[in-house]
């Protein structure tokens, strides 16, 4: 597993879910890149950073019955690939969900959460999971 | 570019080999084909080895080094060349060799890969291979290896109509070939309800769906062709190599359904061997999960973009199907020691190919392709072979 430099290293944009924006042709990348694989040449000078707003909906979904390291003790789990409403997919662990609840499609959030934790007094790292949008109605 | 042929094939079985080491499997492997293509140790100019994480599986690197010492190559001071690029590690190495030959760099090449996988735990297996992903924005975030592909099984199913039934279809058709091979880590038949009762490992995928953790090696040797009857009555020709990349994280990818590079590898080689797919009759693809093969038959070109889970459930990839799939029982049944996967595939092709692939032959075969991924489809290797 990740050190805790190599986690912090990530942490501006797992926190805050920064990407960048290709203003020579306008996609927008999670995470940053250095380069617009469309654009190539034409991007240096032209990337700026983006927030994303962390609410899409989900492209693909499963429920993992065999993890591996420390989420061994959350089986099952949900991870599903979301596709922001900027553009990106992004993968990560669905809580506050049944699986029998999610669909393809189905509106989610990003929250902040615990995403694993280097021994039980050790560094805790955090980042993206998503959450079910419910419907204002209920 | 000089013409390259295959003179010898050889292979371990697969499966828990406790009683051998990394070394030893390696040599195994190599041996076999230096004996089957009648050369001898001084005649080899030079070694690929594929191999995709010694280091963790077995906590030693420098492998190129290793294998050419114990194969008795030291004092003859060969170059010997380690090659990564994950699960496409043994495809790569036999890309290596074949552009050495072709190049005309080199006359004799062996080539092997061997992964050692069960000296470690499944938790540290499972963590190894994941890193075939991207480790920091999928790993990290919970996706586990075989997650990414249930991710792939379920949208194929959403937008296609592929059925759990159909994926099970690929491990009941790989499991019988399986059965037909003595080297094969599976030998037993299994029937639908045996994938389907099995247990999850990634919703929609179960264990059945899933190719196992193996040891094992296997290992070709190459010369130009026009040299190759020296050796050997049938040598097997190279008569087309592709290879091509694609973004490490599945979810960059501009299509999850389909795998580009698979579709880019495949044009380059075909191109080069002047053929279409109609021509072959054979192909070992990258069945690491059972969707995967659906995904291989419908990118090489074999079916159209959908209708891979039908073709297989209608039995066309099976050994007297249109074109069969897996003679070998693939990663499913013949077993998955990753770095050697790539050359087990070539190894196959050529058994057939040569007509000597006992009760899993498959008849008239004159054109046999190989389809070797790395990660989750972001290294793809094809090749193409022909019985000259």
């Amino acid at each position: 597993m990740a050190t805790a430099p190599r986690f912090w290293r990530q942490n501006p944009s797992r926190y805050n879910l920064i990407g960048i924006k290709c203003n020579s042709c306008g996609k927008n990348y999670f995470p940053p890149r250095a380069i617009c694989p469309v654009c190539h040449r034409k991007s240096v000078g032209k990337i700026e950073p983006l927030k994303f707003k962390g609410e899409g909906a989900i492209f693909s979904f499963s429920e993992v019955h065999e993890g591996i390291d420390e989420k061994a003790t959350l089986k099952p789990y949900l991870v599903a690939m979301v596709e922001l409403d900027e553009g990106p997919k992004i993968t990560g662990q669905v809580i506050d969900c049944d699986a029998c609840d999610l669909k393809i499609g189905a509106r989610v959030r990003t929250v902040l959460r615990k995403l694993s934790e280097e021994g039980s007094a050790g560094v805790i790292h955090y980042g993206y999971k998503f959450v079910p949008v419910r419907d204002k109605k209920e | 570019m000089r013409r390259v042929a295959v003179i010898g094939v050889g292979d371990t079985k697969f499966g828990e080999l406790w009683d051998a080491s990394f070394r030893d499997i390696g040599i195994r492997a190599g041996l076999a084909a230096v004996e089957d293509a009648k050369i001898s140790a001084e005649m080899i100019d030079a070694v690929f080895v594929g191999n995709m994480s010694a280091g963790r599986f077995i906590e030693q690197e420098h492998i190129g080094a290793l294998i050419a010492d114990y194969a008795g190559l030291a004092r003859d001071h060969i170059p010997a060349t380690r090659v990564e690029a994950a699960g496409a590690s043994g495809g790569l190495a036999l890309r290596q060799g074949f552009m050495a030959v072709a190049s005309g760099l080199h006359d004799i090449v062996v080539v092997g890969g061997a992964e050692k996988m069960m000296d470690v735990s499944d938790i540290a297996s499972s963590m190894i291979q994941s890193s075939a992903s991207d480790q920091e924005w999928e790993t990290e975030l919970g996706a586990t290896f075989a997650s990414l592909h249930a991710l792939i099984a379920r949208r194929h199913m959403h937008e296609y109509g592929t059925t759990r039934e159909q994926l099970a279809d690929v491990a009941v058709k790989n499991h019988k070939n399986g059965s037909l091979n003595p080297k094969a880590q599976f030998q037993r038949e299994i029937n639908r309800d045996v994938v389907l009762r099995s247990p999850l490992v990634a919703d929609p995928l179960r264990v059945f769906d899933c190719s196992p953790s193996s040891d094992g090696a296997a290992a070709v040797v190459l010369c130009p062709l026009d040299d190759a009857k020296k050796y050997v009555e049938t040598p097997v020709e190279i008569i087309g190599s592709g290879q091509a990349s694609d973004t490490l994280a599945l979810h960059h990818r501009r299509d999850i359904l389909t795998m580009d590079a698979t579709r880019i590898a495949a044009k380059k080689a075909f191109k080069r061997a002047g053929l279409e797919q109609k021509d072959v009759q054979l192909a070992e693809v990258h069945d690491n999960f059972t969707i995967s093969e659906i995904l291989a038959i419908e990118d090489l070109g074999f079916f159209k973009k959908g209708e891979g889970g039908k073709a297989t459930e209608d039995g066309r990839t099976a050994l007297d199907g249109e074109i069969a799939i897996n003679t070998s029982g693939g990663l499913k049944a013949r077993g998955d020691p990753i770095g050697a996967t790539g050359l087990a595939q070539a190894v196959e092709v050529v058994t057939q190919l040569r007509g000597v692939a006992g009760k899993r032959q498959v008849k008239d075969a004159s054109v046999g392709l190989t389809h070797n991924v790395g990660g989750t489809g972001a290294t793809v290797i094809v090749h193409i072979f022909r019985r000259s």
